[in-house]
This record gives structure tokens, C-alpha cells and sequence, in this order.
């Protein structure tokens, strides 16, 4: 029988056994997420990355219990986390120990915890990762957390999967503020200064400032002339209030201190994508991504079943001859290669 | 293109809170090839098939030092049983009387290991135990 039946029913245990089905891009996964994908684009993906160390685990555990518990004004909302760790690139195992700091969460039916290695994907997710997400959205968690690999400078994909992405920082890490500036910083939508006990929280709170308004150059300007006159693609008519302003926000996510100023940062900024028609683009953006990785792959791996064996490696020998260069082969093996 | 994994849990419950041992066994699994979750110290037998269930694992390694494997052991191996996870292969390690491993193995333990014992005889195990289970 089709896990998507008992996954829509909320049966855990088939969620995380579809889970691994997907993870390990077997038939039965494909087909069931084929059935669960109408049930999808509910949740609200929210991504949290950051170097190794900043905090991610701690600070979603804590958005977690805040999402499960918060104010009056608010209905607990059902969470899921995809936490992903790096594969080893020698063995291919991997330690994924995400949950260290997730145990205030055991016990509690409204979360899901499910961690992945990155299996060689470089970017910060799996391959796999935007397949678990539809499942659990699909199982009906209001709220995906999605934690990425300790991200350097280019680990980005994130951004494109989640509606929301939070890029944590902390104190101390003086030159990395550096590293990170041209990449990361520039998919943050709410910048996070964990470890704010710390010294130095001021110097990283002002240098995460000053790289933002060099970020952000359009959205500077607009601020001086009062109108909207560039803002990103897609929203030329919008004003001032149509620019989301990236909140810089302290936290000490192992004490809990500052969540609550998070988590409602992560709401406004649900409805600032709604109320500016960003939530459609981003989505339409998402699954076109998404479309065109899934086609590529599998144009490949199609073509690479039809390509005569004798002729790939006869071609590849060519290359490592030097008589013919990289494009070359390839021009060749797609033209000779035709069925 | 399909590809499997032997996912194990590595646990640590009970009170001791001496975890080098089960650092060094998720170190080796992990470069055996397999993929460790590791939870830390001081999980409730509860937590354990909590996150055993959520990670669909195929092997739980229990890292037990405080003596009261006796009371631990089958509790896990209960709560595994009535989430329907009766395929989970348990291993335990740390300090258990010699008394007791013929017990243990008898509740349904694939293999208990003290001081001194090889991670690869452990990676050789958990294979063969899961190879059973896991359809690649």
C-alpha cells in the first residue's frame, strides 16, 4: 500500500518511513510523493543557516518550543525540523547530531524531528532535502524548520527553498563577518546574533549593520527619496512599506533569551510575503527551480542510458589524450549519441 | 538512481554521563559509511524510540555505563515494539556484567560489548543484522 494514504492520516511512523523512501529516491517515494503533492504549499518553510557553531540547533529548538507555546494571541502550531549535517566525502557516513540540542522537544506530538546528511550535495541541503519538506507539508506541520549544513560563503540554496531564511551569527567570529559578506548575508531575511552574552555583540551587531546597507543599496535609496523607485524585481509599483527591512536580533538561544522577538519577526515577515504578493513569486520561483533541477538530472541520466557505452569511453579516452577538449566531447556525444 | 543507507541511533540513557565510548562507536560507524545520529546523555527510554521512530533507523546503539541496563534495555525494546519498530536491531555497550549478556541477548539484544572490543567487529555485526532488513 501507498504511504501517502497513512502520511495525509498523520501516522508518524509512515511519515518518517516515506521519508527515507524519498531520501533514498526510491520508486515507492516518487510515487507517493507524487499522490501528497496536491496536499502541499500550507506550511511556511523557514530556513536557519549560519557557520558551524553560531547556534542553528539551539536557536531552532527554541523557535520550535516557542512556535508550540506562544503568546495568547497565537494558536500552537504544529513544527517539523529537517536538520542536515555534512556527509564524510571519503565514507559517505555522517554524524548528524542535530538532536543534542533538540531534547526540550522530545515527547511533544506536535514536532517532528528528522535529520539528514548532505550525501555530497554542496550548498548546504541534500538533494533530497525539498522532497522531505513537501512530505511534511503534506502531513500538515504548520511551521518547517530547515536547518542547513554549517554554511560558509556560497551555501545558499536555502534561500531558494524556504519562504523565510534566518542566517545566524555570533560574537568573536571578528574576520568571518569577512568570509561572509558577499554570500550568506545576502539571503538573510532576519539576521540572528546568537551567543549575545558574549562580548563583542556590539561590533558584530554594527558590522552586520553597515554590510546590510551595502547590501541593500536599493532599498538605501529608496529610504532617501521617501518613494519606491527600484526595489526588486517583480514589485516596481511598491513603496516604501512593500521593502522588507532585515531585522538584526539578539539571542541567547541556549537560555531562550530574545526568541520571542524571532519567532514574531518570522510571522511579520509570513505576512509582509502575503501581503506583498512575494509569497506567489517566491513559490513560482521555487518549483520552477526546482523543475528545471529535476529535468536536468533526468535528461542526463536518460541520455546517458541511451548513449552506446564503446562510444562514451572511446570519447572520454579522447579527452584524456588531449585531442579533443571538454565541449568538444561533449558536442560529440550528443550528436553522435542520438538514437 | 536508488541508493541505502544503514542509519543507526546512538543513545546514551540513563544518568552516567560518560560518553567517550559512545563517541568512539559513532565515529567508526560513521566511517564504515553509516549515517549516526547521535542524541547525547541522559535520554529517557522514551526519548530514544522517539527519535528512533522520526529517524527510521535500522540500528539502535545503547551506550549504558550506570548499571541499570537491566531496567533500561527491555523498556526501549518495549517502546520500540508497540511503535511497530520490532525490526530495529539494539546493540549495547559499556560496562555489563557477564552475568547479564546472556539475558540481554535473550530480550532480543544482537550484541553487547564491553571494554576493548574492536568497532570493527561492531561494524561487522550491525551489517549483517541489518542486512537482513534493509531491501537496498
Amino acid at each position: 500500500m501507498s504511504l501517502a494514504t497513512p502520511v495525509l492520516e498523520g501516522n508518524r511512523l509512515s511519515l518518517a518511513r516515506l521519508l527515507t523512501q524519498i531520501e533514498n529516491d526510491s520508486d515507492e517515494g516518487r510515487a507517493a510523493l507524487g499522490e501528497l503533492f496536491s496536499h502541499t504549499g500550507q506550511a511556511h518553510l523557514i530556513g536557519v543557516t549560519g557557520a558551524p557553531g553560531t547556534g542553528k540547533s539551539s536557536l531552532v529548538n527554541q523557535l520550535a518550543r516557542y512556535f508550540r507555546n506562544p503568546d495568547a494571541r497565537q494558536e500552537p502550531r504544529r513544527v517539523a525540523i529537517v536538520a542536515v549535517d555534512p556527509s564524510s566525502p571519503f565514507t559517505g557516513g555522517a554524524i548528524l547530531g542535530d538532536r543534542v540540542r533538540m531534547r526540550d522537544l522530545a515527547g511533544d506530538p506536535g514536532v517532528f524531528i528528522r535529520s539528514m546528511a548532505s550525501r555530497g550535495t554542496l550548498g548546504g541541503l541534500a538533494t533530497a532535502t525539498s522532497g522531505m519538506v513537501q512530505a511534511l507539508d503534506a502531513a500538515g506541520y504548520d511551521l518547517i524548520l530547515i536547518e542547513t549544513v554549517g554554511a560558509g560563503q556560497a551555501e545558499v540554496d536555502i534561500a531558494r527553498l524556504a519562504h523565510t531564511t534566518l542566517v545566524v551569527e555570533a560574537p568573536g567570529m571578528g574576520d568571518e563577518i569577512q568570509a561572509i559578506k558577499a554570500g550568506i548575508l545576502e539571503i538573510a531575511d532576519i539576521l540572528v546574533v546568537n551567543k549575545a552574552d558574549r562580548p563583542g555583540v556590539e561590533n558584530t551587531e554594527r558590522a552586520l549593520r553597515g554590510m546590510l546597507q551595502l547590501a541593500h543599496p536599493v532599498a538605501h535609496r529608496t529610504w532617501h527619496h521617501g518613494r519606491a523607485e527600484m526595489v526588486n524585481a517583480g514589485s516596481e509599483e511598491g513603496g516604501l512599506d512593500e521593502i522588507w527591512q532585515t531585522p538584526i536580533l539578539r539571542t541567547v538561544a541556549t537560555e531562550g533569551m530574545g526568541i520571542p522577538a524571532v519567532g514574531e519577526a518570522i510571522i511579520q515577515h509570513r505576512q509582509h510575503l502575503h501581503g506583498t504578493g512575494d509569497w506567489q513569486r517566491r513559490e513560482h520561483a521555487r518549483l520552477e527551480a526546482e523543475l528545471n533541477d529535476l529535468l536536468q538530472a533526468e535528461l542526463v541520466s536518460r541520455w546517458r542510458q541511451s548513449v552506446a557505452e564503446d562510444l562514451y569511453h572511446r570519447t572520454l579516452n579522447r579527452l584524456v589524450e588531449r585531442r579533443i577538449s571538454p565541449r568538444q566531447a561533449v558536442a560529440e556525444l550528443i550528436d553522435e549519441g542520438k538514437p | 538512481m536508488s541508493s541505502r543507507k544503514i542509519r543507526v541511533l546512538v543513545a546514551k540513557p540513563g544518568l552516567d554521563g560518560h560518553d567517550r565510548g559512545a563517541k568512539v562507536v559513532a565515529r567508526a560507524l560513521r566511517d564504515a559509511g553509516m549515517e549516526v545520529i547521535y542524541t547525547g546523555l541522559r535520554q529517557t527510554p522514551e526519548m530514544i524510540a522517539e527519535a528512533a521512530l522520526q529517524e527510521d533507523v535500522d540500528a539502535v546503539g545503547l551506550s549504558i555505563l550506570s548499571g541499570a541496563h537491566m531496567a533500561l534495555v527491555p523498556r526501549v525494546l518495549d517502546l520500540l515494539k508497540s511503535n511497530q519498530q520490532d525490526h530495529v536491531k539494539i546493540f549495547i555497550g559499556g560496562i555489563i556484567p557477564d552475568e547479564d549478556v546472556p539475558r540481554l541477548l535473550e530480550m532480543g539484544v544482537v550484541g553487547v560489548y564491553g571494554p576493548g572490543t574492536l568497532t570493527d567487529q561492531i561494524i561487522r555485526d550491525i551489517r549483517q543484522a541489518v542486512g537482513g532488513t534493509v531491501a537496498s
